[in-house]
């Protein structure tokens, strides 16, 4: 069974969110994502100043399966992606909600009518997909 | 268990090398004598110095290394690993054929050139299009001829606005990839749980900025496009056009011609349906067939007929055409490779191709199930492939898809496509063409039980396989990781 931590909002395409101290907003795929895409051989993560409308492709991960894009989940200003995974894709399968995060971000406002769901909306849509 | 001759890894051949040995029957012609001294080479070539035995015995056991459709049942998914009849090899290789130089002058090449029309005459009667180019020199770049020509006919109606390229998510991954280096912004669409394209999805995507849609039929999940009337009117009511991807056109050859479907545009894997030996690295062949609205921009050359003799087409022609995608037309031996396969098989042939590979995937599949194996889509009928999930077996066993697959080749058998499409959770794709026999797609169903049952006893087993080929589990993770490809002489 996957984790799914309750104070972070999800999406269907299984990114999460997590709103931080100061408002901004940090970015990742879920523990369920990590799990199904295997060990992760390469991650493209976006870089500060760049532009992101809800909805836009605004990161890369492949395993030796498949490549994926993540899709950022509100519109926003990307102020860091996460340098580390350039040389350890790994943390994302050890620690997808931790040093796994893979961009942070100051939110525009731009929700893009994409629906966010809680933890517990989001462990019965995983459960749904099986 | 496997009919694997070599057991140990072979050495590279340079690391057989010994200075002074030598293989005569690789020798060049003496020719050497006649060039001036000043432009021979005076260092050694880095080449491997080995004995004729030992260059003969090298490349034979490599070649016993290998699986191959001449050796082993090849069922890999969304890539017809067919039989390629040696005949088709044998007649493109015919000295005139090879004799032939590629700038000799048009009257001296009548024999090849009257060949190649008849081929471009035969794809346009088995896909029901109105033109052909075999210019595209492989699939990826048949794929690229096709929507740099849906460009090139709105441009030419001073649409400028449409592009946008429709894909839905069961497309193969080049679609995407196609439509973005012709400049395109990609457009998917989801499939649903049947299979089928989601045509409301379609209707919320479809625009004054569709430029067209991308659609493989069958799709990459092994089923047949049943709207496909409904996507073509949607689609070109929109003042959008179609591209058949023509990935998986032996489930269909001469049953359903995609023109008939109301495609504007298909490309042709020659090297896959009309027997080249493929999933080497090519040469291949990406023929592209359209429709009456794009035949001003079909790449160049093509042959055309004036009266009994054959000649080159080319811009003053074709002064709409796209252009040229290579020095000549296409990869000349694979083309005649193709034009003797369907000459063999004929029209009749064609149909047979379809019929049997489409036979062959349904009787697999309901063999696998009746061994209680599960299929992702079990209210459809297969086409010429299908997909079976092994989540319960994953679940419940802990033995994934990628065990199975490793297993397989203990068995002798080529694993099946795994992991792909990616909608479908451990899966494998599995499509055993029109020919294999009964007992073969029978003994593959063995095969798989068996694993199951030694998944269900001893599963530390099948999860390190395989064990009886020269390389054994790799990590492919680490390999991904850290690539180890060129061979450096110890010491350089």
């Amino acid at each position: 069974m996957s984790k799914i931590p309750g104070d972070l909002r999800y999406t269907k395409s299984h990114e999460w969110l997590r709103t931080l101290p100061d408002g901004s907003i940090e970015i990742g795929i879920s523990d369920h994502a990590q799990a199904a895409l295997g060990d992760l051989v390469f991650v493209e993560v976006p870089e500060a100043g760049r532009t992101l409308s809800a909805g836009d492709a605004c990161a890369v991960v492949e395993s030796v399966k498949a490549a994926s894009d993540v899709y950022s989940p509100v519109g926003g200003e990307v102020i860091a992606g996460n340098d580390q995974l350039a040389t350890k894709p790994e943390l994302i399968n050890a620690d997808p909600y931790g040093q796994g995060w893979i961009l942070r971000m100051r939110p525009t406002g731009d929700r893009g009518g994409a629906e966010l769901l809680d933890a517990t909306a989001y462990a019965a849509e995983v459960a749904a997909a099986g | 268990m496997s009919n694997t001759i070599v057991k140990q890894p072979e050495p590279l051949i340079f690391e057989l090398s010994r200075s002074g040995r030598a293989a005569t029957a690789q020798y060049p012609p003496a020719a050497t004598a006649e060039i001036p001294a000043q432009f021979r080479r005076r260092s050694r070539p880095a080449l491997p110095e080995v004995s004729e035995l030992q260059a003969v015995r090298h490349y034979t056991r490599l070649s016993q290394m290998n699986f191959s459709i001449d050796t082993q049942f090849y069922p890999l998914g969304s890539c017809t690993m067919k039989y390629n009849p040696k005949a088709c090899n044998s007649l493109a290789m015919l000295p005139e054929f090879l004799g032939r130089h590629p700038l000799s002058p048009a009257s001296t090449g009548q024999g090849f050139m009257a060949c190649m029309f008849e081929l471009q005459e035969m794809l346009k009667a088995v896909t029901g299009m109105a033109g052909v180019s075999l210019t595209p020199m492989a699939g990826a770049q048949g794929e690229f001829t096709g929507v740099a020509m849906i460009r090139a006919y709105h441009r030419a109606r001073g649409d400028l606005a449409r592009n946008e390229i429709i894909v839905p998510d069961a497309a193969h991954g080049t679609n995407p990839a196609t439509a973005t280096m012709c400049g395109m912004k990609i457009r998917e669409i989801a499939t649903l749980p049947d299979g089928d394209v989601d045509l409301a999805a379609l209707d919320a995507v479809l625009s004054s900025a569709t430029a067209g849609i991308m659609l493989t039929n069958p799709c990459t999940l092994g089923v047949f496009e049943r709207r496909i009337v409904e996507v073509e009117r949607r689609v070109h009511a929109a003042g959008g056009l179609l591209y058949y991807d023509g990935a998986n056109l032996n489930a269909i050859l001469g049953k359903v011609l995609p023109g008939v479907m109301g495609f504007d545009v298909i490309h042709m894997n020659l090297h896959k349906t009309f027997s080249t030996p493929h999933g080497g690295g090519g040469p291949g062949s990406g023929a592209v067939g359209v429709g009456k609205r794009l035949l001003p921009y079909l790449p160049v050359p093509i042959v055309g007929r004036d009266g009994e003799r054959y000649r080159w087409l080319d811009e003053r022609d074709l002064p709409e055409s796209i252009g040229r995608l290579s020095g000549f037309m296409g990869n000349a031996g694979v083309l005649l490779r193709a034009y003797v396969y369907m000459r063999i098989l004929g029209a009749d042939g064609m149909e047979r191709v379809a019929e049997f590979s489409t036979l062959n995937a349904n009787y697999l599949m309901t063999r696998l199930r009746e061994a209680g194996f599960d299929a992702a889509y079990p209210g459809r009928r297969a086409s010429h492939e299908f997909i079976i999930t092994l989540r319960r077996q994953a679940h419940e066993l802990g033995v994934n898809t990628m065990d199975f697959a490793k297993r397989l080749l203990d068995y002798g058998y080529h694993a099946p496509t795994t992991y792909f499409p990616l909608l479908v959770p451990e899966c494998l794709l599995i499509e055993p063409t029109e020919t294999e026999t009964r007992e073969e797609l029978d003994g593959f169903v063995d095969a798989m039980t068996a694993i199951r049952h030694e998944a269900e006893t001893d599963a530390a087993m099948v999860k390190s396989a395989p064990h009886t080929l020269p390389v054994r589990r790799l990590d492919d993770v680490r390999a991904a990781k850290q690539l180890d490809v060129a061979w450096k002489p110890a010491g350089a």
